[in-house]
């Protein structure tokens, strides 16, 4: 409030210098000085001034004076009188100069040292001066200050002698000390030029030296430049910490560009990959730490057990191109499948339990995705699910701070150049739907039509998956296939995802919606027919597993019945039942069908297919075009780059769909296909790199580029919806299929999570089984569902009120807003008002609020920064002491004032700024 | 070394201190900065206020400047001269207000500064017009920037003037969550 004071401070000065004519000196002179003078003055409280204004000014109803007079008052009679004495400068310094004498040797030293002091610092600031005008300002102000001094000084010797005025003095002296550090400590933060700065600065530091001693106050400074050292210190370290922060996030850079040149909807898709990534990351983390890398290292090795050997039959063809691809051979017999695994119950010489970890990595990896896609969407609805809202200073914002001044490349501005047009055209696209109106009722219809024409096609789309899917099941049981029979199922799913996805797209044209709510639709209804797609392939797979289990159950007596046979025919053939026989040669073992390794292959096969085709599609449908376009257009009929192939846009949905989609069976598969989790980060990886490779080179931005909405929490929302449906299959075949005789963690036992049982009860002490069994109770279990639900439903309706009072808070500030832009309309009537009284006035006061029309102009512009709270205040306030000071009779001040007290807090704000005013203005009337 | 000891006297280097958000070191640098834009001119030793003024285009070409598309407003509003020519001591004010320490006001009054073309003190549409074609490089079209204009008065806009004063500059602003990350120039 001290630093907003002085200029108020100043423009009093003017007022009673520009009137009364008081202060000679100060007539005429720059702003600068004025201000000078005006700050030190009231500084010095009362003893100087009172009685020069006295004398000259004949005491009119200024401001500065009224102020000064309450204190004064309260300092009682004796010091009145005394002052009363001195009526002029002169003699002020003539009784000065007495009383000096009068006075204790103490106060005399003291006198004489400040006086050296303000004419060496004096001297000082002369030499740094160069021009004229600046020494004679000097001159004045330091003749000032020795007055000052003295005055002070004297006041210092009169607290010696009278105790009821000395305390008030001291108290009034360090609270000006205070003041003055205070602009030492703030002087950088007002908007001056330097040179006024280092003026004022200076001025200051000599006052707060001269006093300071005086008061025994010299530690503040320190301690406040320590502070700010170590502010600066903590800034840096932060600036620093951020930087190594940001630099660790990967891809930072590369995303940055792609969303200067393609918008925020691109770049959140590329957002999204490098967050799938990173889970993917853990998961791989998972179960190669706990699952594959513990297998390499300590279980058996290849060809020592059956289950680790390619059988006789295919071992000619196992090392065949044609055979690894399709992840037969000695792809299937490897790590990578769930075959491969022992079931020894524990490995190597850290017994390792194997198959306890396969099945708590496998149960760990949904539990995992599930808590992480959980919480990056609670955080994102934190962070503001609002959908490209940004509150109501969207455009100004931008306008105002999108340039980053830090930019000192030409790259970089280049980019940023681009990524504000890409900005400001998003939001203009939002603004203009939100202007848009249109026929409701064509609109309605073309809406509903295009839901019908897509609903036609989805099921379409289902129906031909069903049909095919029962068609492979056929071709399963025969032996003579073409190629395309063979691969029909991922043809004709390849074949829809790149069909319909077009034809929903254009369907969608008909419905005309914002783009971002476009994108989310069309999102939808790609994950719907993906989804189809998803479970038809499930239930055919399930169809195959059934079989398999069937056939199993036939082979497992063939098997066990071979083996029987081959130890009779050797103890036949060597005739004596005591040798034992040396054990088969694993490679002639009868199998199993193994359908775990079945479903973990055509997993395997599902997704690299897939990213064969996305690829594909990139090179083709991208790249290819692009170059054609661009090289053809030389010696081609038409334009090729505006007319009609033209360059691709990205496609946002499908691309966001293939990750989520595929992101499905990278769950559902990886617990029989540990390897899959690999591929699939290989995949993404890869996947960065081209994409942003591929969007940057061969792409065109969006028509129209929109922003996506702020949180991604659309595509988490579909990425937990997989997560869901995959976690249902998986844990399905866990807890009910029995797993295979000879193949895999499980074997030999009846169901996959009874190795947990024998973790407990082999390993772990009695009591815990008992625990354990007690916790698997009904009677516990039911009770604790039932509090979960009840828990759920006491969130939800919690969050619901929330989402009330936040809607209901927001419509307030919005009314507040309306509300605040109307009563500024109105200040403009006030002040209509407020002229129109000015004009009743006499014509005396009009003429001297007048006088200084230079200093008028410059003062607004520097007495408004230093406004904490910006607002009407600095006009409001000078207009009303422009009244104020206009009307002879204090009175009428009152009642002028009093008009301008209902406009609201910032009034009272700024009578809060002007504290020192407050009590001028009780003083008044009196 | 014995350079550093004359440019300034302690008593200057203190008073810079005081009036900046620089450290000791810091100002020195920036005076070699300076000093770096025109050896010839800006004399080594700084004790006796010399009167030096690097002209506009020596400021403009700075590495921190010179891909600011406000580079010349900058300079003319921190110029004592406003025509972008700059002594030591602008040179340094300048830096200052746009260095990481200055509080969000000052910054917020000099940002109304830089953007007020016309000098005026008030942003009015050509203010407008002529930042966000300096933002976009021209490539929004007329209505375009018409209606981002237009927008951005209607948003800020408090007293229904049709142009923004520096209260209503301030008002928006200090809400403005990038402002102070953005209108920062780090030296």
């Amino acid at each position: 409030s001290i630093v907003d004071d002085i200029p108020q401070r100043r423009t009093n000065r003017r007022g009673a210098a520009g009137r009364g004519g008081a202060n000679g000196r100060n007539r005429g002179k720059k702003t600068v000085d004025d201000d000078e003078d005006a700050t030190n003055r009231k500084r010095k409280g009362g003893n100087a001034k009172t009685p020069t204004r006295r004398g000259g000014g004949g005491g009119g109803s200024d401001e500065d004076e009224s102020e000064d007079e309450a204190p004064r008052r309260k300092r009682g009679g004796a010091a009145v009188k005394k002052k009363g004495g001195r009526a002029k400068d002169s003699s002020e310094e003539d009784s000065d100069v007495k009383k000096g004498k009068k006075l204790k040797n103490r106060g005399k030293e003291e006198d004489g040292n400040k006086g050296k002091k303000a004419n060496t610092k004096g001297n000082n600031k002369d030499k740094d001066k160069d021009k004229d005008k600046d020494k004679d300002k000097d001159k004045d102000k330091e003749k000032r200050r020795k007055k000052k001094d003295e005055s002070s000084s004297d006041s210092d010797s009169e607290a010696d002698e009278e105790e009821s005025m000395s305390e008030g003095e001291m108290a009034r002296l360090m609270e000006e000390v205070e003041e003055k550090k205070k602009l030492v400590a703030t002087i950088r933060n007002k908007p001056w030029r330097m040179k006024r700065r280092l003026t004022h600065l200076k001025e200051a530091q000599q006052f707060v030296d001269t006093f300071e001693g005086a008061l025994g106050k010299g530690k503040g400074r320190k301690w406040y430049a320590y502070k700010v050292m170590m502010t600066k210190k903590w800034i840096k370290f932060q600036r620093d910490f951020d930087n190594f922060k940001t630099a660790c996030i990967p891809w930072e850079r590369k995303i940055k560009e792609v969303e200067s040149h393609f918008g925020s909807s691109v770049a959140s898709y590329f957002i999204f990959l490098r967050w799938m990534y990173g889970m993917n990351l853990v998961l791989f983390g998972l179960t190669f730490g706990l699952v594959v890398i513990p297998e390499v290292l300590m279980g058996l090795p290849y060809g020592s057990v059956p289950r680790k050997t390619v059988p006789r039959a295919e071992q000619a063809t196992a090392q065949d191109y044609s055979v690894l691809m399709d992840f037969n051979g000695y792809c299937k017999y490897s790590v990578l499948f769930y075959g491969f695994y022992n079931n020894q119950r524990t490995i190597g010489f850290l017994k390792f339990r194997l198959p306890l970890s396969y099945l708590l990595v496998g149960i760990g990896t949904f539990g995992y995705s599930l808590m992480v896609v959980i919480r990056t969407m609670a955080k994102n609805a934190d962070v503001g699910g609002g959908d490209g809202e940004e509150g109501e200073f969207t455009f100004a914002w931008k306008m105002f701070t999108s340039w980053d001044y830090l930019i000192g490349n030409p790259e970089t501005a280049d980019n940023k150049y681009a990524s504000i047009t890409t900005s400001f055209k998003e939001s203009i696209v939002d603004e203009q739907e939100n202007q848009k109106d249109e026929n409701i009722h064509l609109r309605r219809f073309l809406r509903v039509l295009a839901n019908v024409l897509i609903t036609c096609s989805l099921g379409g789309s289902g129906y031909l998956i069903y049909f095919v899917v029962k068609r492979s099941q056929e071709f399963a049981t025969r032996n003579d296939l073409s190629w395309y029979e063979k691969n029909e199922l991922e043809i004709i799913m390849s074949l829809l995802g790149l069909v319909c996805p077009p034809l929903f797209e254009t369907i969608a044209e008909l419905e005309d919606y914002h783009p971002r709510i476009a994108l989310k639709w069309q999102l939808g209804r790609i994950f719907a027919l993906f989804l189809g797609n998803l479970y038809t392939f499930l239930f055919a797979l399930f169809d195959e597993v059934n079989t398999k289990l069937e056939e199993e159950q036939a082979i497992k007596n063939a098997s066990i019945w071979a083996m029987k046979e081959y130890y009779a025919n050797y103890s036949l053939l060597i005739n004596n039942t005591e040798a034992t026989p040396p054990p088969m040669d694993p490679a002639d073992v009868i199998r199993g069908p193994c359908w775990e390794t079945a479903v973990g292959i055509e997993f395997v096969k599902l997704t690299v297919s897939d990213i064969q085709v996305s690829y594909l599609t990139i090179l083709i449908g991208d790249f290819a075009r692009a170059v054609i376009v661009r090289f053809l257009n030389y010696c081609w009929c038409w334009d090729l780059e505006a007319g009609f192939p033209s360059y691709a846009e990205f496609d946002i949905s499908g691309n966001v769909l293939g990750l989520v989609f595929n992101q499905g069976m990278i769950w559902m598969g990886a617990f029989y296909a540990p390897g899959l989790i690999g591929i699939n980060v290989l995949r993404l990886l890869s996947s960065m790199y081209y994409q942003c490779w591929a969007v940057m080179a061969t792409n065109v931005p969006h028509e129209r580029v929109f922003k996506a909405s702020k949180s991604n929490n659309f595509y988490m929302g579909l990425l937990l919806l997989i997560l869901f449906l995959s976690l249902l299959p998986v844990v399905y075949t866990i807890m009910t299929l029995p797993p295979s005789f000879d193949c895999g963690p499980f074997s030999g036992k009846a169901k996959m999570f009874d190795v947990i049982m024998e973790t407990i009860d082999l390993d772990l002490p009695a009591f815990m089984g008992t625990l354990f069994s007690y916790a698997a109770n009904p009677g516990l279990i039911i009770p604790a569902v039932l509090l979960m639900v009840l828990a759920i439903y006491y969130l939800n309706s919690v969050s619901e009120a929330y989402q009330k009072s936040n809607m209901e808070l927001k419509k307030k500030m919005q009314m507040a807003r309306d509300e605040e832009k109307n009563r500024r309309n109105n200040t403009d009537s006030t002040n209509q008002v407020m002229k129109d009284l000015e004009d009743l006035l006499p014509n005396q006061s009009l003429a001297s609020t007048a006088p200084p029309p230079e200093t008028e102009k410059t003062t607004p512009t520097e007495t408004k920064p230093n406004k904490t709270n910006p607002g009407s205040a600095g006009k409001g306030v000078r207009l009303q002491r422009d009244v104020a000071l206009a009307s002879a009779n204090p009175h009428t001040r009152v009642l002028v004032s009093q008009p301008l007290g209902p406009r609201g807090p910032r009034t009272s704000a700024a009578a809060a700024a002007g504290a020192g005013r407050g009590h001028g203005y009780g003083g008044g009337p009196h | 070394m014995g350079n550093k000891q004359t440019t300034f006297t302690a008593q200057q280097l203190d008073a810079y201190q005081d009036c900046t958000y620089f450290t000791r070191k810091e100002i020195l640098r920036l005076f070699y900065r300076y000093r770096d834009l025109a050896p010839q001119l800006v004399p080594l030793d700084y004790t006796n206020h010399p009167d030096v003024t690097l002209p506009y285009e020596l400021i403009g070409s700075m590495p921190e400047l010179k891909d600011n598309p406000f580079r010349q407003r900058i300079a003319e509003v921190f110029s004592e001269d406003g025509q972008g020519n700059m002594t030591l001591d602008d040179f340094l004010d300048m830096f200052s207000v746009l260095s990481e320490m200055a509080p969000r006001d000052l910054k917020a009054y000099y940002a109304f500064k830089i953007y007020d073309f016309n000098n005026d003190d008030f942003i009015c549409k050509s203010d407008l017009e002529k930042t966000l074609n300096k933002l976009t490089r021209n490539e929004l079209t007329e209505d375009e920037v018409r209606m981002v204009c237009e927008k951005v008065i209607d948003e800020a806009d408090l007293d229904n003037d049709g142009r923004l004063s520096l209260e209503d500059f301030q008002h928006m602003i200090v809400q403005a969550p990038e402002f102070l990350s953005t209108f920062h120039i780090r030296i």
